[in-house]
């Protein structure tokens, strides 16, 4: 691909996000399919069928960053939503009222006009929705609503949750006979038959990103590590988006030669102020991703874990889809807690972390209600201090800048203090 | 004292006081009893096992200890459990089984206090052909299979047939009973129709079919009168405390139906007939229509009570919703724009078992009432 030659990986984000959504906007434009997706449903098959995959997740996150949250959100509670209800979905909902008023009388809302100025990027309005509860079952809530609402065919995979490990091999068979339905349903909104050739494609295509992907990631294991995790944040939107086509391939690719070539110069992600390092457990804070960064880089603290990398490195056989769907069932806040313990710890392990720091997320249950559990089951194996912080990923109101800083500081000085008692031991 | 209100005073008393309910039950049977949490479970094995199947579902207690492990923005009705697994309420419980339709039920089976063993399991949520059948009957295996590990029997196939059949009787008597409930307003006010039915979670549901079912004929003996008040259907997960019920009863408001969790909800749906009881129970699930807890791409509930509404001539429908129960807050914005459509009266009240004071509410109720 010539058009992104001689960019960096940043410019290949940059490039790459901003060409998926005008894509997806002026397909729609030209009468081509576009779905809604939840953030990890397969997305194999609908980009078989070649359908412009949106992800309101990653939508809703650029409208919390971008600072044009809290005026929507208050449209969503406007038509009977209420502040407990995950934020994303919230803001997902209204955005989509807003654009069937402004398709239903040619006039663009305020609301939206007023989005369009922060150059949050349009979403058209789908023809097909598909979400897959392996993250929570909220999805399965907020896409229903949207089914009811625009009145479109809604494709579920349903990842059932895995109360006890491993996973049985009757969710496997439920979740292959999905994929087959999932097939069928495409195939119907489509008017055309499944193209398992390019399928293969689709999947092989999907595992070479993936694959560049985990290499980039991998490298936070460095010590002092050349990838800071919020970068990790900014990028993961293209392994969202593009998880089946070549742009993430491009850009991880890029990225991970980047990353180990600062490796091999011994430079860190703060430029030599790594101090100590961090695992950040949850989803980034995203109208406040700059104070906290700014926190962490104060104290030297580098946020190199997280569960993130391992969400989308979703690995099987091309052709497989017993390991299709045990890849998708196996996202770790779908299973047990000693499941997410161990992932956690690895991730702990894996990327030598001294610390943890726990996003006690107000809109999101599923990531929350197991923390106190996860936490102290964490430190047992890792042995590594941990602290905890109240937030939101894209309500602003539900955060406070002074609890944030307070409980980070407190996390550094454990950490610092572990540290230097190790070092008078040895 | 009428023999209606001597059956009515002994629903009342299994409410007021379950542990002497369970109590009887051991002293009786030799055998102990098994939690079950909400919504849905398959009730019917832990039935065929002898074992009591009593109904777990919170009930008014200050929150101090589960602050610990559960934030504030979780249902009211997990952190009164909560709190009463940490004070040791459901140690003598032989198993506990929770299911995980919503996130904060899928942790919550991850994080029990209390010493009895806890069985989790899942529900399909694809649930509209047959693949989702074999699922819940293995998941339903994997319920049957643990109890029998707990308990050291056997659970046969026959007995959870005849449990089945105990159900599905208890359900059409309670069906029945609340169509004579909202036939006889002036017996059954808001709280003595809660109890009847509530009581069904602390009973043998042989012997609660019965008692209902003298009821009902005791009752039907007594002439329908024209009722005073306005008619109303509660929709939620639950209508407690029964403070609450008091103020629907304060203002004459009668419940002609419900579409509860906790009450209309868990006998709506029959176990169709068949003869493998676990394919009979996955079957179920797959019948089961218009719950926030079982996903349906039509989204029927908003229609269903509409419907509900025009067949019982209700005057209006309280929302009661659980504070912080995502599953019945996606279901609201839908319904509302469902009941404005046609033009049905409606109002939403907040639940929260821990509420001391009801006095906002019985302000909005009172509201609500002068402007029918
Ligand atoms: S933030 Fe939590 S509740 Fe919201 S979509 Fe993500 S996982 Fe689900
Ligand atoms: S969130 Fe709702 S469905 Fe889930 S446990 Fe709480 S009340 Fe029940």
């Amino acid at each position: 691909m010539t058009e992104t030659e001689g960019m960096n990986a940043k410019q290949k984000l940059g490039y790459y996000t901003n060409k998926f959504y005008e894509d997806a906007l002026a397909a729609h434009g030209k009468g081509e399919l576009v779905c809604w997706s939840s953030s990890i449903a397969p997305a194999e098959f609908c980009e078989t069928m070649g359908i412009h995959m949106i992800y309101p997740e990653n939508h809703a996150a650029a409208v919390g960053a971008k600072h044009g949250a809290i005026e929507i959100l208050e449209l969503a509670e406007r038509k009977g939503y209420t502040m407990d209800n995950c934020s994303y979905s919230r803001i997902n909902l209204a955005y989509m009222d807003l654009l069937v008023e402004e398709k239903k009388t040619g006039k663009t809302p305020a609301a939206l006009a007023k989005l369009d100025e922060l150059k949050i990027p349009r979403i058209p309005l789908p023809d097909i929705i598909i979400t897959c509860n392996n993250i929570c079952n909220t999805l399965l809530k907020w896409y229903e609503n949207i089914a009811v609402s625009l009145n479109v065919p809604y494709i579920i995979i349903d990842t059932p949750y895995v109360h006890d490990w491993p996973i049985p091999q009757y969710t496997r068979d439920y979740m292959k006979e999905e994929f087959k339905r999932a097939i069928k349903q495409v195939e119907d909104v489509c008017g055309r038959p499944f193209d398992y050739e390019k399928f293969v494609k689709v999947q092989e295509q999907t595992q070479r990103s993936v694959a560049a992907w985990d290499k980039a990631m991998g490298m936070a294991a460095v010590v002092p590590s050349p990838l800071s995790g919020f970068d990790m944040f900014n990028y993961m939107a293209l392994i969202v988006c593009a998880r089946s086509n070549f742009a993430a391939e491009d850009t991880f690719t890029t990225l991970a030669d980047e990353l180990e070539a600062k490796a091999a110069a011994g430079i860190d992600a703060f430029k030599g102020g790594e101090k100590t390092r961090i695992a950040w457990e949850g989803i980034a804070v995203w109208p406040y991703l700059s104070h906290t960064y700014k926190a962490l880089r104060a104290l030297g603290m580098n946020m190199v874990g997280s569960t993130y990398p391992g969400a989308w490195s979703i690995h099987y056989e091309v052709g497989d889809f017993d390991a299709m769907a045990d890849g998708y069932c196996r996202m770790y806040s779908n299973t047990c807690l000693d499941n997410k313990v161990n992932v956690i710890s690895d991730v702990i392990e894996n990327t030598h972390c001294t610390g943890i720091l726990y996003h006690m997320n107000r809109s999101c249950k599923l990531m929350s209600f197991l923390n106190e559990e996860t936490a102290e089951k964490v430190k047992e194996r890792t042995g590594v201090p941990f602290a905890s912080f109240d937030g939101d990923q894209t309500d602003p109101r539900n955060f406070s800048e002074a609890q944030y800083d307070t409980r980070v500081e407190a996390l550094s000085e454990i950490m610092e203090q572990m540290i230097a008692e190790k070092k008078a031991k040895a | 004292m009428s023999k209606v209100d001597t059956l009515l005073a002994e629903f009342e008393a299994v409410c007021k006081n379950p542990k002497k309910a369970m109590d009887d039950f051991k002293a009786k049977t030799g055998k102990g009893c098994i939690g079950v949490l909400p919504v849905y479970a398959p009730e019917e094995i832990v039935y065929a096992t002898g074992y009591l199947p009593v109904g777990i579902w919170g009930g008014k207690k200050p929150i101090s200890k589960a602050a610990t492990y559960l934030p504030a923005f979780a249902c009211s009705i997990m952190q009164s459990i909560l709190e009463m697994e940490i004070d040791g309420t459901y140690d003598d419980l032989a198993a506990v089984v929770i299911s995980s339709p919503c996130d904060t039920l899928k942790c919550f089976g991850q994080k029990w206090k209390g010493k009895s063993p806890v069985i989790q399991f899942v529900h399909s949520q694809n649930r509209d052909f047959e693949a989702s059948n074999t699922f819940m009957t293995e998941e339903y295996k994997f319920v049957k299979t643990k109890l029998e590990k707990i308990l050291g029997i056997t659970i046969t196939d026959e007995a959870i047939n005849k449990a089945i059949d105990v159900y599905n009787e208890n359900r059409a008597v309670m069906r029945m009973f609340c169509e004579v409930a909202a036939m006889y307003p002036q017996v059954f006010d808001p709280v003595k129709r809660h109890t009847v039915i509530k009581a069904r979670q602390f009973m043998d549901k042989a012997e609660h079919t019965k008692k209902v079912k003298e009821l009902i004929t005791e009752v039907m003996k007594e002439s329908v009168v024209p009722y005073k008040g306005k008619k109303i259907i509660l929709t939620g997960i639950m209508a407690e405390p029964n403070e609450l019920l008091d103020v629907f009863k304060e203002f004459d408001l009668a419940v002609v139906a419900d579409d509860l969790a906790q009450e209309s909800r868990q006998f709506r749906t029959d176990v169709p007939s068949g003869s493998d009881p676990l394919y009979r129970l996955a079957k179920q699930w797959q019948n089961v229509d218009g719950c926030s807890l079982a996903t349906d791409r039509d989204k029927p509930r908003g229609q269903m009570l509409v419907e509900m509404a025009h067949k019982y001539g209700a005057d209006a429908i309280i929302v009661c919703m659980m504070k912080f129960c995502d599953p019945e807050e996606f279901d609201y914005p839908i319904m509302l724009q469902q009941f404005e459509a046609a033009g049905i009266r409606n109002l939403k009240i907040e639940i929260d078992q821990q509420s001391d004071s009801m006095e906002q509410i019985r302000t909005r109720v009172q509201s609500f009432v002068e402007m029918m």
